[in-house]
């Protein structure tokens, strides 16, 4: 099951391990990505904690911990290819796993009907 | 975004065709402006690099000043030989206040009747006041309302623009001429803000969508944003007023001596006499007395350095800050402007740009970043 944040990350479950990575909308609104910053795996962030930093040529933009976890992987690809950030932002695009401290949190991020309308 | 705020954005006379082109628009210098269209920044950027942009800069201030004083009158408020400018002969120019600290920059154009200025957007109303204020009673100062700009950028841009103008190859850079585009009545000027080869292009506002659309159907010519303006401009290391010089810096601080004819300068036959003038005849001849200067940047990694990035020492003392940054969309490479102190501005000086408290290595560089095309 897929959700997001009112930041415009989506985090997708399997198990206790959550896939963090930013909307298409981001992307757009970002342009051109041309570099991202991602968290070191083992390290653990709170909710809502800057793990990332992702920048196109015109702008810069946090990347907001969606969830309470420890980082377990990190997208290598991303970081040799950051258009892939605009290119295929829901799958081959993706920032980081984390091993959720609180998976209750995830019952709490946005559904698709609900982050839809933040973005009309 | 706040929606609340500020006064009603107003529009150029393009706005209809930039909706028409999917361009996203944003606010700048008091006008909705694209920012980009579909194609995005760096296609943008790279279309410009490699055959021609077309930017809609009618944001920025015409100015005509008439009557017989005109340059004399000019050459009170800006340190540049105005008198000498041979006819339809263009340059640079750096309105100034009474400390050397810089109102705005601009270009100038003899075209015989009158002499023709640009100046900057965000700075056309106070400028023009200041015109009116400081010379209006020795000439006619007068806004051209009724203009838009266009600018027609990139290494094809005489391709396209000369299948409609034929004479307009008989111009070199940094020169202009009366010129009739499929009846609409311009003045264009070979010059622009990309480092390419290219053209700036004063319209009458009603004509300006006809125009647009007639070079947009060049099959050389894309519409190009304010986005990848910014990055082609930082690439041929020219300065965004507002952010790589104001009021608080002076022409030598700013790198901008060569902009200053020897004329002007001590020693010549017409030196001084601008606002500022002490400071800014004293600061040329005693460079040593400089405490900053502005310089160009080049990181060794790739991490993005933006403005506002303080500069280190390798051991850690802060000697400046970044002014303009981002990556470089032909090098690949973080570029970079800043002011250092001076001792810090030879070329081959490593220093060290404050990343999200990271250290990221940069180099002071020769500006320009990628070569200037201009035909001379």
């Amino acid at each position: 099951m897929i959700k997001y944040t009112e930041e415009h990350e989506w985090v997708l479950v399997n198990g206790d391990i959550a896939t963090v990575g930013i909307t298409l909308h981001a992307q757009d609104a970002l342009g051109d990505v041309v570099f991202v910053e991602l968290p070191e795996v083992g390290s653990s962030f709170d909710q809502k904690a800057v793990a990332g930093v992702v920048e196109s040529v015109k702008a810069a933009a946090d990347v907001y911990m969606p969830i309470s976890g420890t980082i377990v992987e990190v997208n290598e690809d991303l970081r040799n290819d950051p258009s892939l950030a605009n290119s295929d932002p829901l799958n081959t695009g993706w920032f980081f796993k984390v091993r959720m401290s609180d998976p209750a949190q995830f019952d709490a991020l946005l559904d698709e009907t609900a982050y839809s309308a933040l973005t009309q | 975004m706040n929606s609340a705020d500020s006064n009603p954005l107003l529009q150029t006379p393009l706005n209809d065709l930039h909706l028409e082109l999917g361009a996203r628009m944003v606010p700048f210098a008091g006008y909705s402006m694209p920012v980009q269209y579909p194609q995005g920044l760096m296609a943008e950027h790279l279309h410009t690099r490699q055959a021609a942009g077309l930017f809609d800069v009618s944001h920025m201030g015409q100015i005509r000043l008439e009557g017989p004083r005109r340059a004399q009158a000019l050459e009170s408020l800006i340190p540049m030989d105005v008198a000498g400018l041979g006819l339809n002969k263009q340059r640079y120019g750096l309105l100034l206040n009474d400390e050397g600290g810089i109102l705005d920059d601009l270009m100038m154009v003899n075209r015989g009747e009158d002499l023709f200025l640009v100046v900057n957007g965000a700075c056309k109303a106070a400028d023009l006041a200041h015109l009116q204020q400081r010379i209006g009673h020795i000439c006619d100062v007068i806004p051209m309302h009724d203009q838009a700009l266009l600018a027609l950028q990139g290494p094809q841009a005489v391709t396209a623009l000369s299948r409609l103008a034929p004479e307009v190859t008989r111009l070199t850079f940094m020169t202009g001429m009366a010129v009739n585009l499929n009846g609409i009545p311009c003045y264009i000027t070979r010059s622009g803000y990309t480092g390419e080869d290219g053209f700036e292009i004063s319209v009458p506002a009603q004509d300006a969508t006809d125009l647009a659309r007639l070079l947009l159907s060049q099959p050389e010519v894309k519409p190009i944003g304010l986005g990848a303006r910014n990055s082609l401009r930082l690439e041929a290391g020219l300065c965004l007023y507002g952010s790589d010089m104001d009021i608080r810096h002076t022409p030598s601080e700013a790198a901008l001596n060569w902009a200053i004819q020897k004329v002007r300068r001590t020693g010549g036959d017409r030196a001084g006499g601008f606002p500022g003038a002490a400071t800014v005849m004293s600061q040329i001849d005693h460079p040593d007395t400089l405490t900053r200067v502005r310089v160009g940047l080049k990181a060794t990694e790739r991490v993005p350095v933006r403005e506002h990035v303080q500069l280190h020492t390798p051991n850690g003392t802060c000697v400046g800050e970044t002014t303009s940054g981002l990556l470089s969309p032909t090098l690949q490479e973080p570029i970079a402007m800043g002011y250092v102190a001076r001792e810090f501005s030879t070329v081959g000086t490593l220093l060290h740009a404050m990343v999200r408290g990271k250290a990221v290595p940069m180099q002071v560089v020769a500006l320009p970043f990628v070569p200037q095309r201009y035909v001379r």
